[in-house]
């Protein structure tokens, strides 16, 4: 048996048209199945509930905005945060009974009351074939009143044009922000530059980092320049104290540490989070964001993550008064590479 | 409603008739009414989402214009003196300022802080669940596929949506979220430096990106957002909603609920529903505390920094990508040019790019992509269930794998604190789940599909089993079967198995490169197949098994026994 | 903007200055004098490693004290940490931790140590509190080094709860998160939740630096703001989240989570209801 699909009503024929029951062995689509009524359908009594519970749900609804004002006048706050949460909830709660006492109320009503036929419409096609032949003609005569196809000069010309007008579009985003320039090659640091405390800004004396100890750094008079916190993004530096014997230091960076002192840029050589996470007992530094690790044993190469990068160190030393400077800016850039690190 | 059966002109009696009539006569409403205040639409409950994240933009919209009375995008430096004590003199951002005496000086600021935010998480992942639904059933299949890149480029932009507006608050939370970025475009060759210092207006972090991000935030994404709903939901109309196979339900009809008044009334009410449950949300459950984050500076870092969920999954795999290959091989290179040597960090851009580049590539083309695989041009207005295209529920669950994996990367800290095993177990661990997991989750979803199409088989075939045994008088044991009625077994047959199509050599005798690699995709998708049940098999089946089918003649004469 | 700026910090620097005079006259003040004193004396003590820990000593121990130290030590301890304390292969010497590291890791029944793992973790305490202050005063005994805290440096209510919140951001939140609800480490370690720490074990805990966290000398951060950090913690636990249930303070993931879960849970509940059929 086959089922005719044709006969729902599907004007034309020209689309064809993904149909069950396009081959001969394959059942016949039974039609939609009988209605069944529903309780409120067969009893009278059923249907004055679901009317009452409808009612009672938008009533529901009122008794919520009411909530909701109660908690807006009647909860001042007084700067406790119990205060806070209580009016948090009585409006919260107020908006959630106002708002679900009329939804479910509308859907019960639509449930239970109101027609539940299931109804069927006919599709119809999407571009019938007439209309295609029309437009067609209309946008072929469109386009030889305009006479854009006679006239190549006027096409071409206003082809360059319309190419060209929007470039200047373009560039007037050109001041969004100045050219980066070295600007991200140095930092604060300096010859002589105290190291101190973050965010106090206090100088700190070789004598106060004992061993295990961290200290978080900013360079001396951060707090007072314009751009602090352009300058705090690049020039932030974690301060530990190992054993002496535990560092390795490489040729040339052998007095780059006072007597187990070190200085690391903290910015992640990944994408710039602080590697702020220092484990005194391993000498591994984790940065939080991306669990890249660096080893201060072998002045912070990554041991593991996503860094591909050591941290640069900052060369520091100890000036006459026995506080911590540094004895010039980082001998690289520091943080996330970018194309022109090199 | 008014209407006028006759050329004369209409007179309204009533009040509101002539009310109504004024404005008909005006705007045309008689003929909107006709056009819509019938028109049917299919109901099934995994129909809802769309109108989910409907309405939660809705809500979105409400709540979050009346955040923009109270917030202040300015990154001017001040020392806050609102109610909060523990930040009280602390030297912050305006912006964050503002946030937070949204959050504890104005009424129901809190409140609209945490429904609004609640709707962008209910948002995005509604708008998720939603194309997962499109893909799962082939809505995206002709004449659909234009709405489908609709739908992908609505998701771009819940995504960009949420992102921008996570930043706001400038608190220490999203001025690390926000580092990263900054880190990200600096690793992008050539331009990325440039990239950077135009989108902050200088050097990170500066004092313009807030505000800047506030004007994509508030305005640009939304209208663009309010744009492609419109054509979204313009070509729902034109296409008619599509709806499952069953009875009465053909490719060529619409079988639902009018408009007017269960559509309407249902639709109308969820949206209700959906604000109230926000709102509930919001009442009882903190999110985004941005008081405890404390103002942006960029050498404070919390432990557990990660972005919204569904910005995690490039945070994720940020974190899988190593950065070193054993001692010597690293994925930062310096390249020598003549000017100078250069830097390609493609241990930060092969994760940000790339996995995003996969997804987003194959989510946009797949309609296209499963159209040459099938070669299939018909319109479908017929879904699939998920288990009738085995291969392509297959590649939906890959996906979610995938995704799920990559957002259990962006908590490998919280997983190991929490699970008590080591942060650096889980990241390996991860590292290997993220190739193998999705091959895996294809394997078992298709095989689970293909049995789940058996067992529609057999159901059709046989019956519902009962759980009755029964012994027939020569000492036999069966399982009485209740065959299933002709609607429920319809549902159960009416589906397309398309076969693998075997590359035809042409007049030469050869085929084609394309040709074998369309075999190959058509075997990978179409190899394993269950055929529907004909109407010759189930009367062979009734033939053949006589007794273990227990229809209701069967189970009369099993009784009489 | 930039003139708004300059003239914010200075006011900064004013709020800082007032806020020391009127520290001169906080019953503190003399402490605080006394403990400067320390410091210089400490200082020419303080060779090269475990100096400027100097600080008021209100628990005073007696030699009946450290006896008793003695033996408790002998019995419970001495089997990893060696006589003596002078330490062994399997444990650090306690030879200069000071009472406070004693009194923080038995205290918090982190020892003595259940079993070996990425560190020692903290379980109902073995030891009363008496056995513990002999313990203490035992190991302090054996070398200078911090001791435990004074009541009034660890009275929350007079630290100043926004201050020692800037300081908690900058030295601790990277790895006890920023509402302490604590972190992942390397390798299975972890920095724990300070939720319900008592303030003498969060002091004992900045002053002596337990397993891989670093040591907060005074030096770093002085009692005074050491007392404001613990004003914070304490401040943030008590008032709990003015907007619900945190969600365990752990940020968007179990926020994401939730919605999932929880929300789009809910919501799918809604749709079949409204979806289906009425009976």
């Amino acid at each position: 048996m086959i089922m005719a699909d044709s006969s729902n009503g599907a004007p034309g024929t020209s689309v064809t048209v993904a149909t069950p029951g396009r081959e001969l062995d394959e059942f016949e689509n039974p039609g939609l199945p009988p209605h069944r009524p529903r309780l409120a359908d067969r009893d009278p009594r059923a249907e004055k509930r679901a009317e009452r519970q409808v009612a009672l749900l938008f009533l529901i609804s009122v008794l919520g905005t009411l909530l909701f004002f109660a908690g807006y006048f009647f909860v001042p706050l007084n700067e406790t945060i119990e205060r806070l949460r209580l009016q948090n909830l009585m409006l919260g709660l107020g908006t959630a009974f106002a708002m679900l006492g009329i939804g479910v109320g509308i859907v019960h009503w639509a449930k239970t009351l109101m027609p539940d036929h299931e109804v069927t419409e006919s599709r119809h096609e999407i571009r019938p074939e007439k209309d295609r032949r029309d437009a067609e003609k209309i946008v072929n005569d469109i386009l030889d009143e305009s006479g854009i196809k006679r006239r190549p000069l006027i096409r071409n010309t206003l082809l360059g044009a319309a190419l060209l007008a929007p470039l200047p579009a373009i560039a007037i985003f050109r001041d969004l922000g100045p050219l980066p320039g070295n600007s991200l090659k140095h930092t604060m640091w300096d010859t002589g530059v105290r190291l101190t405390r973050d965010p106090s800004g206090t100088p700190i004396r070789a004598s106060d980092v004992t061993i295990g100890s961290a200290f978080h750094v900013i360079p001396e008079g951060l707090n007072e320049v314009e751009n602090k916190l352009e300058e705090k993004a690049k020039a932030v530096v974690l301060l530990m104290r190992l054993d002496p014997e535990e560092l390795n230091p490489s040729p040339g960076r052998e007095n780059w540490g006072y007597d187990g002192i070190v200085a690391y840029s903290k910015i992640c050589t990944h994408v710039g989070c602080p590697v702020a996470l220092y484990e005194q007992q391993t000498h591994h530094l984790l940065c939080p964001c991306h669990q890249s690790t660096f080893d201060l044993e072998q002045e912070c190469e990554v041991i593991f993550g996503p860094a591909a990068r050591p941290l640069p160190q900052l060369p520091i030393e100890v000036d006459d008064e026995g506080y911590l400077v540094a004895s010039s800016d980082f001998q690289e850039p520091v943080g996330p590479s970018f194309w022109e690190r090199g | 409603m008014s209407s006028s059966t006759t050329t004369q002109t209409y007179v309204p009696k009533t009040r509101v008739g002539k009310v109504t009539d004024y404005v008909d006569s005006r705007v045309g409403g008689s003929g909107i009414v006709k056009e819509f205040g019938r028109k049917i639409f299919p109901d099934h409950w995994t129909f809802m989402f769309g109108e989910v994240a409907l309405y939660t933009f809705v809500i979105l919209l409400i709540t979050g214009t009346f955040l923009t009375f109270f917030y202040d995008p300015s990154m001017a430096e001040t020392h806050y003196n609102g109610s909060y004590l523990p930040l009280r003199g602390v030297e912050m951002s305006v912006a964050y300022a503002s946030s937070l005496d949204i959050s504890f000086d104005v009424r129901g600021g809190l409140f609209m802080r945490q429904l609004h935010h609640w709707a962008a998480l209910l948002f995005a992942a509604s708008v998720a669940v939603h194309m997962l639904r499109v893909f799962f059933t082939g809505a995206f299949r002709r004449p659909r596929e234009f709405n489908w890149v609709v739908g992908c480029v609505l998701v771009i932009l819940s995504l960009a949506a949420g992102f921008t507006g996570y930043s706001l608050p400038d608190d220490l939370l999203s001025g690390n979220g926000l580092r990263i970025i900054d880190g990200v475009m600096k690793a992008i060759p050539v331009v990325g430096t440039y990239l950077s210092f135009f989108l902050f207006g200088g050097e990170f972090p500066g004092t313009m990106i807030i505000g800047r991000l506030y004007v994509l935030h508030i305005l640009l994404i939304p209208a663009v957002i309010l744009l492609m709903i419109g054509i979204h939901l313009f070509m729902v109309v034109l296409h008619k909603h599509s709806q499952f196979p069953g009875p009465g339900r053909t490719n060529t009809n619409v079988v639902g609920y009018p408009v007017g008044p269960v559509y309407a009334a249902k639709a109308g009410g969820f949206f209700f529903i959906v604000f109230g449950i926000l709102a509930a949300i919001a009442a009882a459950f903190t999110i985004n505390p941005i008081w405890n984050y404390g103002p942006y500076d960029p050498s404070p870092v919390s432990a557990g920094t990660q972005p919204d969920w569904y910005i995690g999954w490039v945070d994720g795999a940020l974190r899988l990508m190593p950065g070193t290959l054993g001692d010597n091989f690293d994925f930062e290179f310096m390249i020598p040019f003549p000017w100078g040597v250069n830097a390609l960090s493609l241990n930060v851009l092969v994760p940000a790019l790339v996995p995003a580049a996969i997804v987003f590539t194959l989510m946009f083309a797949w309609p296209w992509i499963e159209a040459w695989v099938t070669k299939d041009k018909r319109e479908h207005h017929l879904l699939d269930r998920p288990r009738n295209a085995p291969a392509r529920t297959g590649v939906g669950v890959a996906g979610i794998v995938f995704y799920c994996v990559l957002w259990a990367a962006a908590s490998s800290d919280l997983i190991a604190t929490h699970f008590l095993v080591s942060l650096n177990d889980v990241t390996y661990w991860l590292r290997a789940l993220v190739f193998i997991g999705p091959v895996l989750a294809f394997m078992v979803t298709r095989r689970i599909a293909l049995a789940l199409q058996r067992k529609d088989r057999e159901i059709a075939l046989h019956g519902r089993e009962t759980g009755r045994i029964v012994r027939l008088p020569h000492g036999e044991f069966i399982e009485v079967h209740e065959p299933v009625d002709d609607y429920k077994r319809y549902k159960l047959v009416s589906f397309d198995s398309p076969e693998v199509m075997v590359p035809k050599p042409d007049e030469n005798g050869k085929i084609s490169l394309l040709d074998k690699v369309h075999g190959r995709a058509s075997r990978f998708f179409f190899e394993d197949r269950v055929a529907p049940v004909t109407p010759k098999e189930l009367e062979a089946s009734h033939n053949d098994h006589h007794g273990e089918i227990a229809g209701a003649k069967d189970r009369e004469s099993i009784a009489s026994h | 903007m930039k003139n708004f700026s300059s003239s914010g910090t200075t006011r900064g620097r004013n709020h800082f200055v007032k806020a020391l005079s009127q520290r001169r006259r906080h019953p503190l003040a003399a402490f605080a004098l006394l403990l400067m004193a320390l410091l210089v004396t400490g200082g020419i003590y303080a060779a090269a490693s475990t100096a400027n820990e100097a600080q008021a000593q209100t628990t005073t121990f007696t030699a009946n004290d450290v006896e008793e130290g003695s033996k408790l030590f002998s019995a419970n301890c001495a089997s990893c940490h060696g006589m003596g304390a002078t330490g062994s292969d399997a444990a650090p010497s306690l030879v200069g931790v000071g009472a406070a590291s004693v009194d923080f890791q038995v205290g918090t029944g982190r020892m003595p140590l259940q079993m070996n793992g990425p560190q020692a973790q903290a379980k109902p305490v073995q030891f009363t509190e008496e056995q513990i202050r002999q313990m203490a005063a035992y190991v302090a005994s054996l070398g200078a080094g911090p001791s435990i805290p004074s009541e009034e440096i660890l009275d929350a209510s007079e630290g100043d709860s926004s201050n020692g919140g800037e300081l908690f951001r900058v030295n601790c939140a990277m790895c006890h998160n920023a509402a302490a609800a604590g972190g992942a480490l390397t390798r299975g370690k972890f920095a724990p939740s300070i939720d319900g720490t008592s303030e003498k074990h969060i002091y004992e805990a900045m002053v002596t630096g337990p397993q891989n966290m670093p040591v907060f000398s005074d030096a770093n951060i002085s009692p005074e703001d050491k007392q404001d950090i613990i004003a914070f913690l304490k401040t943030i636990e008590e008032q709990g989240s003015p907007g619900g249930a945190e969600l365990g303070s752990l940020g968007p993931v179990s926020e994401g989570l939730f919605i999932w879960v929880a929300g789009l849970g809910v919501v799918i509940a809604f749709t079949v209801w409204l979806t289906s059929r009425s009976s």
